[in-house]
C-alpha cells in the first residue's frame, strides 16, 4: 500500500505542475494576500501547499523531501554568506578560500532546488544565527561542523523516502559534497577528525537521521515555522 | 480505489506498466477483462503489493549482485590500507591516525557487506592481498604506481583515486537499491563516509603541493595524478536535472563552483574498467 500511496503522491505532484500560478493562487485562497510574513523576510516564492498557523508546509511525496532539502540548503547558504561577509579574526587565506567555495556550493544547491521545485518550492526562510559569534573561529567552524554533519545525516536518512530514482541520484550528488565539506571543516578544527567516531560508527556507517530529528536540531537556527507533517515516513 | 483504476492511473505516466507486470500480463488481461471490477475490489492488497514490488523493485538477486560489486571495491580498499598502515615509514606520522581510521572503516564495510549478502541468501565474494596489484600492473607488480608502498605521495595518489572512484560507484548504484530501504540507507551511509575519506586524502595532497587539488572535485581535474582521467571523466558536468547551475538564479556561481557542488556517478562498467589493472 505504501508504494501506491507514493505513486499517487507522485501523480499529484506532476498534475499540480499543470496548474498555472494564477489558478493555484485562486484555489488556495491566497490571491492578493501574502502568506506568513516572518521577521523582515519578504516572501519571494509561493508554495503549492497552504501556509497557515501550522507553518510553512513542505508538502508530500518526493516534492516534500525536495522542499526539506531546500530548507536545509537555505539555512547553510545563509550561514556561509554571513561567514564570508563578516570574517572571523585571524582567518587565513586558505580558510577564506575554502569557506568561499563552500558558500558558493550551498548557494548552487539552494538555487537548484528552488528552480527544480518551481511553483512547488517553499518560501524563503527566515534564519536566526544569534547563537553564533561570527568573529570567533571556534564558533563559526563549530557551527559549520554542526550544519555539515547534520546535512549529511539528513540526506542519508531521506534517500529511502524518495520514490523517483532521478531524485535519489540528485540527492546522492549533493550529499557527497556535503560530506566533503564536513570532512574539511573537521580537519580545520582538529587533525584526523574527518570521520571521527562521533559521526561514523563501528560499522563504518555515517549517521542517517529522520526529517523530524533533523528539523528539531535545525530549529534553533530557523525562525520560520516548518510543517513537515505531510512528509513520507517510509 | 480498485486495482484496475490504479493500473490505469499508472499507465498515464508509465505506458509500459503492463509490460513491467511481465508474466502477469495475461492474468491481468483476463482479470480486468471479464473478471470485472467487482472481483478487483476483492483482490487482496498483499498480492497487489507483491505485484508492484516485482514490477518496479529489484530482485534480491540483483541487490546481491550490486552488493558483491561494492564488496569487491571495499576489499580493494581495505587490503590497500591494511598494507599501507602496516608498512613502517610509508605514511607521515601526523597522518597515521587518519589512515588508521580509514582502514578501520574499509575493514568494517567488508564485514558489513558480507553479513548483509549472507542475510539476503547470497554468497559474498572473497579477496585477499594476493588478488591485488596496487601498482596497477595487472599482476606484474611493476605498473605505473610501482612506488605505491615506498613513496607516500604515490600512496596518496592511489588512495585519492580509490576514494573518489568509490564515491562515484556507490552513487551510481543507489538507484539499483531503491526498492530495499534498509540496504539503500546502509549504502548511502557508506557512500558519505567514502566522501569524507576522499576529502581527507585530497586535503593532505593539497597541503603537500597539489595546490589545485581541493577537498572537492573541480571540473574533471585529476589533481596531478597520472593515468586516472577515467576517475574524473564527467565530473565537469554543470547541468543538473535539466537545470544549468552556472549563474543560476542570477547568483555569481561560476563554472568551477558549479562542477564542485555536485559529484557525479559512474556505472558499474566504468568502475570495473578503472579498477581492472589493480585486480589480478
Amino acid at each position: 500500500m505504501e508504494l501506491i500511496k507514493k505513486k499517487n503522491a507522485f501523480l499529484d505532484q506532476y498534475a499540480s505542475r499543470n496548474v498555472s500560478r494564477r489558478n493555484f493562487l485562486r484555489y488556495s485562497g491566497m490571491a492578493g494576500a501574502s502568506a506568513v510574513i516572518v521577521g523582515s523576510t519578504v516572501l519571494s516564492s509561493c508554495s503549492k501547499d497552504d501556509d497557515d498557523d501550522n507553518g510553512v508546509n513542505l508538502g508530500s511525496g518526493d516534492t516534500g523531501i525536495l522542499n526539506y532539502a531546500y530548507a536545509l540548503e537555505q539555512l547553510e547558504a545563509a550561514f556561509y554568506i554571513q561567514v564570508i561577509t563578516s570574517q572571523y579574526s585571524g582567518i587565513t587565506a586558505a580558510e577564506t578560500s575554502y569557506l568561499t567555495d563552500i558558500r558558493d556550493h550551498e548557494i548552487a544547491h539552494r538555487e537548484f532546488f528552488k528552480a527544480a521545485l518551481g511553483a512547488n518550492a517553499i518560501q524563503a526562510l527566515q534564519v536566526d544565527f544569534s547563537s553564533v559569534n561570527f568573529s570567533s573561529r571556534a564558533s563559526v567552524l563549530g557551527t559549520a561542523k554542526t550544519f555539515e554533519d547534520l546535512g549529511v545525516s539528513a540526506y542519508n536518512g531521506a534517500g529511502k523516502l524518495l520514490t523517483d530514482g532521478n531524485n535519489l541520484l540528485i540527492a546522492g550528488k549533493i550529499v557527497s559534497v556535503e560530506a566533503r565539506h564536513a570532512a574539511l571543516i573537521r580537519e580545520l578544527l582538529a587533525t584526523n577528525s574527518f570521520a571521527a567516531s562521533d559521526v561514523v560508527d563501528a560499522n563504518g556507517l555515517d549517521k542517517a537521521r529522520t526529517p523530524g530529528e533533523v528539523l528539531a536540531m535545525a530549529d534553533p537556527f530557523i525562525t520560520t515555522k516548518i510543517n513537515a507533517s505531510n512528509l513520507p515516513t517510509s | 480505489m480498485n486495482i484496475y483504476n490504479i493500473i490505469q492511473e499508472i499507465e498515464k505516466t508509465d505506458p509500459e506498466v503492463y509490460e513491467r507486470l511481465d508474466g502477469r500480463r495475461d492474468a491481468l488481461k483476463k482479470f480486468t477483462g471479464f473478471a470485472g471490477k467487482a472481483a478487483a475490489l476483492t483482490l487482496p492488497f498483499v498480492l497487489l503489493g507483491g505485484m508492484f514490488k516485482k514490477a518496479y523493485g529489484q530482485s534480491t538477486a540483483q541487490i546481491i549482485a550490486v552488493l558483491n560489486f561494492a564488496l569487491t571495491l571495499e576489499y580493494l580498499e581495505s587490503e590497500f590500507y591494511k598494507k599501507g598502515v602496516a608498512t613502517g615509514g610509508l605514511i607521515a606520522a601526523a597522518d597515521l591516525p587518519g589512515f588508521t581510521t580509514v582502514r578501520d572503516h574499509e575493514v568494517a564495510h567488508v564485514a558489513l557487506l558480507r553479513s548483509t549478502i549472507t542475510a539476503l541468501g547470497g554468497t559474498p565474494v572473497t579477496f585477499t592481498l594476493a588478488n591485488f596489484d596496487y601498482t596497477a600492473g595487472n599482476g606484474s607488480m611493476a605498473g605505473p604506481y610501482a612506488t605505491v608502498f615506498t613513496s607516500y605521495d604515490t600512496f596518496l595518489a592511489v588512495s585519492q583515486a580509490f576514494e573518489d572512484t568509490g564515491v562515484r560507484a556507490y552513487k551510481g548504484q543507489a538507484g539499483n537499491l531503491i526498492s530495499n530501504n534498509e540496504v539503500l540507507t546502509a549504502a548511502l551511509q557508506i557512500h558519505s563516509v567514502e566522501a569524507r575519506h576522499a576529502a581527507y586524502v585530497r586535503y593532505i595532497r593539497q597541503k603537500r603541493g597539489a595546490t589545485a587539488n581541493k577537498p572537492w572535485i573541480t571540473g574533471n581535474d585529476a589533481g596531478g595524478i597520472p593515468g586516472v582521467a577515467a576517475v574524473y571523466a564527467g565530473e565537469e558536468n554543470t547541468t543538473q536535472a535539466g537545470v544549468s547551475i552556472v549563474g543560476i538564479g542570477g547568483q555569481s556561481i561560476f563554472t568551477n563552483a558549479a562542477t564542485e557542488a555536485f559529484d557525479e556517478p559512474l556505472t558499474q562498467a566504468q568502475v570495473t574498467a578503472i579498477v581492472d589493472p589493480f585486480i589480478i
